[in-house]
């Protein structure tokens, strides 16, 4: 039960911290409701809400973040080998300098304090609508907070197909950065997009992202989530998928003291498909790690697919955290809901914890979830090791091989290939 | 109903279909015996609560325990995060203690026994030399019983009016009694177990359990002793607005094993009546307990007026090593039921299984489960979950499997398969799972589906109407629950699935 005296404290502290953005009176207006929307909740989650069972949200709501040091990487850039648009974020504010020119045919991007300054924008209709649609059954304070509270983020309204994705690169280079980053976009009736996020932001990023996604669209999402061990983020994707719309987002993390990453997804068109996956690596030895997959999707619309598939990998104190929903609302009939989480834990103080929910209101449904938890199989090991592999390299091929299947969630070959370039490097880093 | 209105098609087997039509197209346990009844006033207090424990003629230390529980109920706030939608449940505005007047002085012969009373049994269907012993005959033990021996227990509202094979079970050493007598007559058993497993403050309606019980029954059964019968409990709610809060404890000892079932029916009416029941079992070291109930209680009529809200908390510890504790259960019943029989698998080696069938047809709602919780090496469990929903019901699953860090090499299966029959109800899957060692292994699979078209339609190809090849199917969904079932429940259960359904097809 809510508490709303216990709770309201932390908010205030929090909104004392931070200014809300000047912008057109519409902006104003939109990030005032997502305040009295956060306050009408009972202000910021904490450790006694059930949404929150498994991962403490303390943190996440101190008025300051706690100090985060910038890992230092002599790695070449995820994503630098293939032709995208850069934009640039440095502790979450846009840096126009390292980013490109942000002109591409079939895509108009802004950022969204220009797109908030004027008076007639389309983001008037879209800034925080899916996050506030996303608010029900489940209360998102964080979300509601960042729609109050964004300070910078681009609005990518995109109208054919781009000849190449939009890369959202998010440099962490203070260790108190506090970033609040909110992104638009919306894919027009039978446009594609494909964007990738990478980096770490901040030593606390707070994301959100609306994706509307139109009839006949596609959108394509890629997101590996920076290295640095003390960063905190709480992201959030909201979607809203129309007829025959598809949306494919798969997210990497690796490291990274709390990372919740909450994906609402809801189906209003028929026959659209939503494929969402997630492979994370947590080592504790390093720095503690805790990983937070959280997923609602809500099939309001018949005869669509949604696909999850979520691994983790997880050793020496590490902790992964898989709450999964598929809601399928009454008229939603000839919908196919898939639901997998599976978690490899090498070792004994390693942790998982899910909660993978089933909701269903209409009969004529094919939904299932699966969710495993084991050991390394010590047969499969055993026959690698018995042919002359060495243990570590025998372990990583098993982890590898555990973890395809939600890599191989990603339809673009090489996008595939740079993700398990980098897979390879952290096993390399973190054996034994 | 649609059954007996159906014309019969050539080539079903006559038989089948008087046996279904002989069950009625309605709640078959619905009517209401006229008896007179004691009752204490309405609603609950500290003095409703001495008032109980002076009735059953419990010492001080008893009501002392059920003061303390109810001075914790009071501060205590009604669970909200289940999955059932109802109304708020007044709880003064129940009896909490209701005993036929009849019961008052005992009968010596079957002449003596109030008729009614006789009559009620009768109707349920309970053996006659049962029936006997049940009424509170005495001397009828020394009749020998027919075929397979089973010894009930009856609880009629809040008291328990007979039990039988006594003389037989202590001859074994096996002490199966109501409640009230064991915390007379063996109150050190009582005092060492009672609320070692639920403890007083352990949630809501078990607290409110602990505080007004009224009856119950008592089970130890000693060291290396087989249980020679089945042990059976049958409850009755007859009374209106009385709830029915009855304690259950069963001790398994080193060694020993003992089937327990429990059956439970009430008069059909349009308000809603309460009932809160707190299990609780203890298996010591290689000790057995397979505990199956079917719950029949009145589920209300086809629009959702009236039934049984039923709040139960079942909860076994496994505390010796190698114990093994298997739940059953057949839901079928109750307007609403909130339910989750557990097993604290704390000695090595401890096994604890959950096979469940939750049919809700019309109005009904069943948010319903089991928690596994792993605590000693090599624990397993296995736990198989069907769901089936019809007409504008709610059926969850809820479910907890916790492996803790020093559960090494502890073993969980889970299955939870949900059915859906019609447009407007729905099916939920609730589980938690939580993992803290790596030696354990966990796996959980959950579908949700309608029932196979082709399957209907072989069936139908083959002259069997729609609501029969969909009782057919259904029967066939739950065949690993039904098969883990005594003989004598798994023949009850199975036309229990076919009437519960009735009505929800076309």
């Amino acid at each position: 039960m809510a508490h709303p005296a216990q709770k309201q404290d932390p908010l205030e502290a929090r909104l004392a911290a931070h200014a809300m953005p000047e912008g057109a009176a519409w902006a104003r207006e939109a990030r005032e409701d997502a305040l009295s929307r956060l306050r009408a909740m009972g202000g910021l989650p904490g450790k006694r809400d059930e949404y929150w069972k498994f991962t403490d949200p303390t943190t996440l709501n101190l008025p300051e973040p706690p100090r985060a040091q910038c890992f230092a990487t002599d790695e070449s850039a995820p994503f630098s080998e293939i032709d995208r648009l850069r934009i640039v974020f440095v502790d979450g504010v846009f840096d126009a300098e390292a980013s490109d020119d942000l002109a591409l045919e079939g895509v108009e991007i802004e950022r969204l304090s220009d797109a908030q300054a004027r008076d007639i924008h389309w983001a008037r209709d879209a800034y925080g609508v899916l996050e506030t649609r996303g608010q029900t059954p489940v209360a998102r304070a964080h979300a509601a907070l960042n729609t109050a509270l964004a300070q910078d983020g681009v609005v990518i309204r995109v109208t054919g197909r781009p000849s190449k994705p939009i890369n959202l690169t998010y440099l962490h280079k203070s260790e108190v950065s506090d970033a609040i980053l909110h992104h638009l976009v919306k894919v027009e009736p039978g446009a594609e997009v494909t964007i990738l996020e990478n980096g770490p932001a901040a030593a606390r990023f707070s994301k959100v992202m609306e994706v509307e996604v139109a009839d006949d669209a596609r959108f394509h999402h890629i997101r590996l989530q920076g290295r640095d061990h003390e960063r905190r983020a709480a992201t959030h994707m909201f979607a809203r998928l129309g007829a025959r719309s598809s949306y494919k987002s798969f997210t990497m993390t690796v490291n990274g003291v709390l990372t919740r990453n909450e994906q609402v997804v809801e189906f209003t068109g028929n026959e659209a498909i939503a494929h969402i996956a997630g492979a994370a690596l947590g080592d504790g030895k390093d720095a503690p790690f805790h990983h937070d997959d959280t997923v609602f999707v809500t099939h309001d619309a018949t005869d669509c697919e949604s696909r999850q598939v979520f691994k983790k990998v997880v050793r020496n104190g590490a902790e992964g955290v898989f709450q999964g929903k598929i809601l399928v609302k009454k008229d939603a009939q000839r919908t196919d809901g898939y639901q997998l989480s599976q978690a490899l834990l090498l070792d004994d103080n390693a942790s998982f914890q899910a909660k993978p929910e089933l909701e269903i209101y209409a009969d004529d449904v094919q939904c299932s979830h699966g969710s495993t938890t084991g050991a390394i199989d010590e047969e499969a090991l055993f026959y690698l090791r018995s042919r002359g592999v060495p243990e570590d390299e025998a372990t990583d091929l098993l982890v590898l091989a555990f973890l395809a299947e939600a890599i191989d969630e990603i339809e673009d070959e090489s996008l595939r290939a740079d993700i398990l370039t980098r897979l390879q490097a952290w096993l390399d880093r973190h054996r034994g | 109903m649609a059954i007996a209105e159906t014309e019969v098609r050539e080539g079903v087997d006559r038989e089948t279909v008087e046996t279904v039509q002989a069950m009625g197209g309605k709640y078959k346990y619905g009517w209401e015996t006229e008896i007179e009844m004691d009752y204490a006033p309405k609603g609950v207090n500290e003095g409703i609560v001495r008032l109980i424990s002076e009735k059953n003629g419990e010492p001080e230390w008893m009501t002392d325990w059920r003061l303390q529980a109810f001075k914790r109920w009071k501060l205590m706030d009604e669970p909200e995060w289940s999955m059932l939608h109802y109304p708020k449940v007044d709880f003064q505005d129940q009896y909490y203690y209701a005993k036929p007047k009849s019961m008052a002085v005992k009968p010596k012969s079957l002449d003596e026994v109030d008729p009614k009373l006789l009559a009620t049994y009768e109707k349920l269907g309970i053996p006659l030399k049962e029936q006997m012993i049940l009424a509170g005959v005495e001397g009828a033990e020394a009749a020998p019983a027919e075929g397979r021996k089973v010894a009930v227990d009856a609880v009629f509202d809040s008291v328990s009016v007979g039990t039988t094979f006594q003389k037989e079970l202590a001859e074994a050493g096996v002490i199966f009694c109501s409640i009230s007598d064991a915390i007379r007559d063996h109150p050190d058993l009582v005092k060492k177990y009672l609320g070692s497993v639920v403890p007083i403050t352990d949630n809501f309606y078990a607290t409110l359990n602990s505080a007004v019980f009224s009856d119950g029954s008592f089970v130890y059964v000693p060291p290396g002793v087989r249980c020679p019968m089945e042990l059976s409990t049958y409850f009755r709610i007859n009374a209106e607005n009385t709830g029915q809060f009855e304690r259950t404890l069963i001790i398994a000892d080193k060694g020993s094993y003992v089937s327990y079932l429990e059956g439970c029916t009430a008069p059909s009416r349009d308000t809603n009546q309460l009932h809160a029941a707190v299990v609780e079992l203890v298996a010591l070291e290689d000790a057995e307990i397979k505990y199956s109930t079917v719950q029949n209680w009145y589920p209300g009529d086809e629009n959702g007026v009236g039934g049984i809200y039923n709040f139960v908390t079942k909860r076994a510890d496994c505390r010796g090593d190698r114990s093994k504790v298997m739940w059953t259960q057949v839901e079928t019943g109750s307007a609403l039921t909130w339910k989750y029989p557990s097993c604290i698998l704390r000695g090595d080696g401890s096994q604890g299984e959950f096979y469940s069938i939750a049919i809700t047809n019309n109005y009904q709602q069943a948010d319903t489960g089991t928690k596994m919780v792993h605590l000693g090496k090599n624990t397993k469990s296995r736990i198989v979950s069907k769901g089936i929903s019809a007409g504008h019901a709610q059926n969850t699953y809820r479910g907890l499997v916790s492996m803790h860090p020093k559960a090494k090499d502890a073993r969980n299966y889970t299955q939870c398969d949900s059915l859906l029959i019609g447009g407007d109800c729905g099916a939920h899957t609730v589980p938690y799972i939580e993992v803290k060692n790596n030696s354990a292994r966990v796996e959980h699979e959950a579908t949700t589906s309608k029932v196979d078209d082709d399957q209907l339609f072989y069936c139908r190809q083959r002259g069997m109407d729609e609501e029969e090849a969909v009782a057919l199917v259904v029967n066939g969904f739950c065949k690993e629950v039904l098969q883990a079932l005594p003989m004598e429940f798994a023949m009850e259960a199975q036309q229990l699935v076919a009437i519960s359904l009735e009505g929800s097809v076309g």
